[in-house]
């Protein structure tokens, strides 16, 4: 007898996919706006983001899950914040996937949330193919790292819904040509809205805070 | 290297399909890979030779379709395959385009079967 064919058509993500789905739904509920943060290492996530907890928690009740493969130091230093914050560590696993921040939240009351960031695990590549379950995602990258950078990783940059030009502080030191970054940056995902921030010198985070801000109210309008 | 996550949940939903076609052979694993799915063809060849041994689909091979990229042109008014993944632009009017309409393809296509498995093993 002769092999036949039969057809499956099942996305193998299916049940990361699933999951997200589940999580996008209770984030939704429970009134809470979810920005995920994906990056090389070393692009300064967690300066951004330590930035970001400090100045948003004034006025609005914001957590973090920061995903790492060991250590629980940038959680540590998150903490200083003073917001709530949870470490994931995924040992060899170089993403976060639904399944890790579905257990990550556990026993957490997002009712109890305005804002919820997740920090990924510092990789351009594994991230782009999970989904989160996550509003918006934002892709950093600073100023060191070289304008041509989006085209190298295409994919991470075309799933995501902001791009976060950081370090801009350091543009003039390290001769870094704009231009060229924000047009290979539209290159590979036409239209993406472009930020700069300087989480050091604090240039750019007044935008960037008022971009969250309207983010969530409009998320809290649609609930 | 996350091909070898994406290789466990093919191989995963590879046997649970294999094991509702009853007393059969997996001959061969079919999947469809868009351009902007994230996955390297070769990681996942490899992890999947892995991830495969000692299950019910160990041995089968890996067939890999990909998928062309295809966006949507708003000046064209009609569907067309980007040069590359790193510019995203029509081929014709060389108009961007963000409306991607196929190319995160990601997909358990088909399995290829035996079901003669008793005169073969």
């Amino acid at each position: 007898m002769s092999p036949r064919i039969v057809e499956v058509r099942k996305d193998i993500l299916k049940k990361n996919d699933l999951l997200a789905r589940e999580l996008r739904a209770r984030f939704s509920s429970a009134g809470v706006y979810v920005l995920s943060l994906v990056s090389s290492p070393g692009a300064g996530k967690t300066t951004f983001l330590e930035r970001t907890l400090t100045d948003l928690g004034s006025d609005h009740r914001v957590a973090a899950l920061v995903g790492d493969l060991a250590t629980d130091r940038d959680a540590r230093r998150l903490g200083n914040s003073g917001a709530p914050v949870r470490q994931i560590v995924t040992g060899t696993v170089c993403h976060l996937d639904a399944e890790m921040l579905t257990t990550a939240l556990d026993g957490w009351d997002l009712n109890a949330l305005d804002f919820l960031f997740v920090e990924n695990v510092g990789n351009l590549v594994c991230p782009a193919s999970y989904d989160l379950g996550e509003n918006l995602r934002v892709v950093l990258l600073s100023v060191t790292e070289g304008e041509d950078k989006p085209l190298k990783y295409p994919t991470i940059f075309n799933s995501a819904d902001l791009a976060m030009i950081t370090k801009i502080d350091l543009a003039d030191a390290v001769g870094f040509d704009r231009e060229e970054m924000h047009r290979n940056i539209r290159e590979v995902s036409p239209g993406l809205e472009i930020l700069e921030t300087s989480a050091r010198t604090g240039e750019g985070m007044e935008a960037w805070l008022r971009h969250v801000r309207s983010l969530g109210r409009a998320g809290a309008a649609r609930a | 290297m996350h091909e070898l996550s994406i290789a466990m949940s093919l191989v995963e939903i590879a046997t649970e399909e294999a094991s509702r076609l009853g007393d059969v052979r997996i001959d061969a694993v079919h999947v469809r890979l868009g351009p902007l799915s994230g996955v390297v063809e070769e990681s996942l060849r490899f992890s999947f030779g892995l991830v495969s041994q000692g299950t019910a689909i160990d041995g089968s091979r890996l067939e890999i379709e990909h998928v062309p990229l295809t966006v949507y042109c708003m000046q064209c008014a009609t569907t067309r395959h980007p040069r590359s993944i790193q510019h995203l632009r029509c081929p014709v009017c060389d108009a961007p385009t963000a409306d991607i309409v196929r190319g995160k393809d990601l997909e358990l296509f088909a399995l290829e079967v035996h079901d003669d498995v008793a005169t073969h093993s």
